[in-house]
């Protein structure tokens, strides 16, 4: 991944103002219809609409450029209504991804990239550079790609050129409907997290539609759960949501362990680390066995010369006297950095039946301490600072 | 015109050999390729009333198909149509003809040129409205208008579909164009015509094997169009399987 065209921070708010999409036969519960739906997607946000098939979660989202009209109410980007654009001009300004990517059959990796340039009149020089820098933004070699064609690719090399041809024409907003939805879980991982890292440097304005809540929480810096009927059921960030369902739909659509996944929007690096009491081998035993015997942790951490942790010495294996060696460290914990998630840090203790991480640093250097209880806490915390 | 074991083929002898031999001599009579009787006059009569109708066909039902294709709507009344055209004989189109515009080219080209259009029209709605949704749907969210999405989207992806109707529709006309020498229409259909009239089974033969081998040319052209579209790499999508494998991926990083 480059950096991303200098053009890039461009990005609109998009608002949806009592938005409805009824279908003729009038039964208000059809799949796919709308009711009422108002929210603000801030500019440079991603937005995530979750829900059950049939919510109307990719109705809303098409509402947006128009592909489906509403019923009544509006949709603004930059406070102005969609419905006073011209619905082509309106549709190059805004990128659109969707699940079978759809890219054209006959045209090759750069053409198809090009598609919106070349429906702005740029001229070919032109074209071809800013495809083939996206491209590479995307993480796909120029040179190899430009002149193949899309039935040479694999599943995962498709999303990343339907991607990269959504963002050519550098459009201030971006609807992705299920855009990693048709590729294996591993792929779709790998995706998601380049596509997180794209975006901190673009910042457009997002809407995303998923039926994945944990895909919701993990992309959305805000996620509205939609329910059948095409009624909002909550929309906030996906912290609020995990720890104050709005209503009975919402707690059981976001699932039992949703504690769990509470914990994988924090970071080791959001706790206070603990400090630990060390010493290298070769210091003299004494003035450690007095730390550690004031100390609840009752273990001592052995690290070399470089700070790095070498393991624990337990309270009663520290001689009172004489040379620590490395041979009485025994037992070691997993090792963490500031980046995990607390949810991976709390699997990580449990698989090593410890009770104690240790947080290093990107060179291996001992950072500090995490505990279970001080995760479990954290927690706790946290559900009680957004339900006031 | 004497020839040697008289005529098998009108007689019913069925003298083979006799026959093919006749229609060798048939072939080397230098004045069999002159004048406006000659084989090379009447196959040009048979090329150009062919190919005309073929122009004239496409020209009226290409722009129809493609607006029916492309809107999604009136695809029953083509169907219709062309299930109309496809169940009259063309014998009977032939004659229906002549009381409106006599005998001749004139009655001749207006039946073939019926006779051409539903195989063109078929395909062509077919082929346009077979395009996958996918795409469709992304050109238009990317802003390309109707026109756009009809002439840079669905047509190339429609043209094999396209092309196959085109050829069914030559190969058919080029043979039927043989009828129209029963309306004083010229082309290959005389030699049969008139072999019948005048019991002479090599002009008969001649004429059948002209004929043949004009279709078969006929087919081996659209064959070869067809071949060409398909070498690009971009039509491939027709034998690869859209939907990825799972964990057949592929991933550069």
């Amino acid at each position: 991944m480059t950096s991303p065209p200098s053009d890039a921070h461009r990005a609109a708010t998009v608002a949806f103002d009592h938005a409805t999409k009824r279908y003729p036969g009038t039964n208000t519960a059809r799949s796919g219809a709308v009711q009422d739906l108002s929210l603000e997607v801030p500019a440079g946000k991603i937005c995530v609409l979750v829900g059950p098939s049939g919510c109307g979660k990719t109705t809303s989202l098409k509402m947006v450029n128009r592909l489906i009209e509403p019923t009544s109410g509006r949709i603004l980007i930059d406070g102005q209504d969609v419905a006073s654009r011209e619905v082509t001009d309106l549709r190059r300004s805004i990128g659109y991804v969707i699940q079978q990517v759809g890219l054209f059959p006959h045209q090759t990796i750069g053409e198809n990239v090009a598609t919106v340039p070349r429906l702005l009149g740029w001229e070919p020089d032109r074209r071809r550079t800013r495809s083939d820098e996206l491209l590479t933004l995307v993480g796909l070699d120029a040179a190899t790609y430009r002149d193949r064609y899309p039935a040479q690719l694999s599943g995962g090399e498709r999303q990343r050129v339907g991607v990269a041809r959504a963002l050519a024409g550098d459009p201030p907003v971006m609807l992705m409907d299920e855009p990693f939805g048709a590729v294996d879980p591993i792929v779709r991982e790998r995706l998601q997290n380049e596509f997180l890292r794209l975006q901190a440097d673009l910042a457009k304005t997002i809407l995303f539609v998923t039926h994945d809540i944990d895909e919701a929480i993990k992309m959305g810096d805000l996620v509205a759960v939609m329910e059948v009927g095409g009624k909002l059921a909550q929309f906030g960030t996906p912290e609020e949501i995990l720890a104050n369902p709005a209503s009975d739909f919402v707690a059981r659509f976001v699932g039992v362990d949703r504690g769990l996944k509470r914990l994988s929007l924090s970071r080791v690096g959001d706790l206070d680390l603990l400090p630990a009491i060390t010493a290298r081998p070769g210091d003299d035993a004494a003035e450690p066995r007095r730390r550690i015997m004031a100390n609840p942790l009752e273990y001592l951490l052995m690290i070399d010369e470089a700070n790095r942790p070498i393991g624990w010495i337990g309270q009663r294996q520290v001689p009172s006297g004489g040379a620590l060696s490395v041979l009485m460290a025994s037992a070691m914990s997993p090792l963490l950095d500031r980046r995990t998630t607390l949810k991976d840090a709390l699997a990580m203790l449990i698989d090593a039946e410890v009770q104690v991480g240790i947080v290093v640093d990107d060179h291996g250097a001992l950072e500090g301490l995490v505990t279970a209880d001080e995760i479990t806490a954290f927690r706790r915390r946290g559900a009680e600072g957004s339900g006031t | 015109m004497a020839r040697p074991g008289g005529h098998p083929l009108v007689a019913g002898t069925g003298d083979v050999m006799a026959v093919l031999t006749s229609t060798i001599a048939w072939f080397l009579d230098p004045a069999h390729w002159t004048g406006v009787d000659g084989v090379p006059s009447r196959t040009g009569e048979h090329v150009i009333l062919s190919v005309l109708a073929v122009v004239i066909a496409s020209a009226i039902a290409l722009p129809a198909g493609l607006v029916v294709g492309h809107a999604d709507r009136g695809e029953r009344i083509a169907t219709a149509v062309a299930g109309i055209g496809r169940a009259v004989p063309s014998y009977a189109l032939l004659i229906l003809f002549v009381p409106f515009f006599g005998l001749g080219f004139s009655s001749a080209l207006p039946a073939l040129v019926l006779l051409a259009i539903p195989p063109i029209l078929v395909n062509t709605v077919t082929g346009i409205r077979d395009v996958d949704a996918d795409t469709v749907e992304a050109g238009r969210g990317m802003g390309m208008t109707g026109r756009e999405v009809l002439m840079d989207v669905e047509v190339p992806a429609a043209l094999p579909v396209i092309i196959v109707g085109l050829r069914t529709s030559a190969v058919q006309v080029v043979a039927t164009t043989t009828l129209a020498a029963l309306v004083a229409g010229g082309g290959l259909g005389r030699y049969i015509v008139d072999g019948f009239a005048r019991q002479q089974d090599d002009r008969i033969v001649a004429g059948a094997f002209l004929v043949a081998v004009l279709a078969i040319v006929t087919e081996r052209f659209f064959t070869w169009i067809q071949r060409q579209l398909e070498g690009r790499p971009g039509t491939l999508r027709l034998d690869v399987p859209i939907a990825p494998s799972p964990f057949g991926g592929r991933v550069a990083d």
